[in-house]
């Protein structure tokens, strides 16, 4: 059930896969307010943003967290995820381009299944990081 | 400085809810997100990669934990403007595939609430339990939420 066979080798230390977006408008964080049902109005309320004492709106985190979430799913599909977290570092303002990579960290044994580790990085466009993460994934022994 | 968070609300669990995992609301999200694989919009390709009906992508789960009339009521509950904060943590640990049609429950509690630099940052960690009609595991969730 995976899908974009551009896996490489096992390595620990080796990028998996990467994937980069299109830059963050405001017509994507007025898409995803409505669509994820987080209607906080900072990400798309110029004005409420402003009385709230910041210059622009911003994106949800859970936006690149979404992002990451669409990378994790080109190395396995969604029923492979065992977890899957991230620490969010910085704003992402309007216009980020995020480009996310998942990097092999090892394996790792739970409850008698044997998981691939991923380290996790969202970064813009000027290599800032946004989102540092982790993930669990069983691809093991499955054909990639 | 914010308002001081109340720590007696920490352990404060909140009524159970069930939200149906819908079709529609799945391809809008793949729409706002920009994933173009079919998987998470098409039925019948979903079907014939073996799934039951559509996946849900895997931050899925927290967005149906606020598909209600008040997703920010353990924020409202804690004096907290929405306006003030920020997403600092999140995770997920997952037990079942979430597919379209699919109804689970939701169950939050206020984990801790804590402070940083005297008080000049506050944290609040909601940590939510998803489980299916049967009462099975499916999701567990943990936000942390920095309040400026």
């Amino acid at each position: 059930m995976t899908q974009n066979s551009s896996t490489s080798s096992d390595a620990t230390g080796e990028i998996l896969a990467s994937l980069t977006k299109p830059p963050i408008s405001r017509h994507t964080l007025a898409l995803y307010c409505g669509a994820s049902y987080d209607h906080n109005p900072m990400h798309v309320d110029l004005d409420f943003a402003r009385e709230h004492g910041v210059d622009d709106v911003f994106a949800h985190g859970m936006l690149s967290m979404g992002y990451l979430g669409e990378l994790l799913c080109r190395i396995a599909g969604p029923e492979d995820i065992r977890s899957f977290s991230v620490r969010f570092s910085a704003i992402v303002p309007v216009g980020a381009e995020i480009t996310c990579t998942a990097r092999h960290a090892g394996l790792v044994e739970r409850q008698g299944e044997t998981l691939t580790a991923l380290d996790l990085l969202a970064v813009d466009a000027d290599g800032a990081t946004k989102l540092m993460g982790s993930a669990l994934i069983a691809i093991n022994g499955k054909n990639s | 400085m914010p308002k001081i968070l109340d720590r007696s609300l920490i352990g404060k669990a909140f009524e159970p809810f069930d939200v149906m995992v819908e079709a529609g609301r799945l391809r809008l999200f793949a729409k706002a997100t920009g994933n173009d694989d079919p998987v998470f919009t098409d039925e019948a390709v979903a079907k014939s990669r073996g799934y039951r009906s559509i996946p849900a992508p895997p931050t899925y789960v927290f967005t149906l934990e606020m598909e209600r009339a008040d997703p920010f009521d353990y924020l409202d509950l804690l004096e907290i403007d929405p306006g003030t904060i920020l997403h600092g943590e999140q995770s997920f640990d997952y037990h079942q595939t979430v597919c379209a049609g699919d109804v689970l429950t939701f169950e939050n509690v206020i984990a801790d609430i804590y402070d940083k630099k005297n008080g000049a940052l506050q944290f609040l960690v909601l940590e939510t339990k998803v489980t299916d009609s049967q009462g099975a595991a499916v999701a567990e969730m943990r936000r942390s939420i920095v309040v400026r």
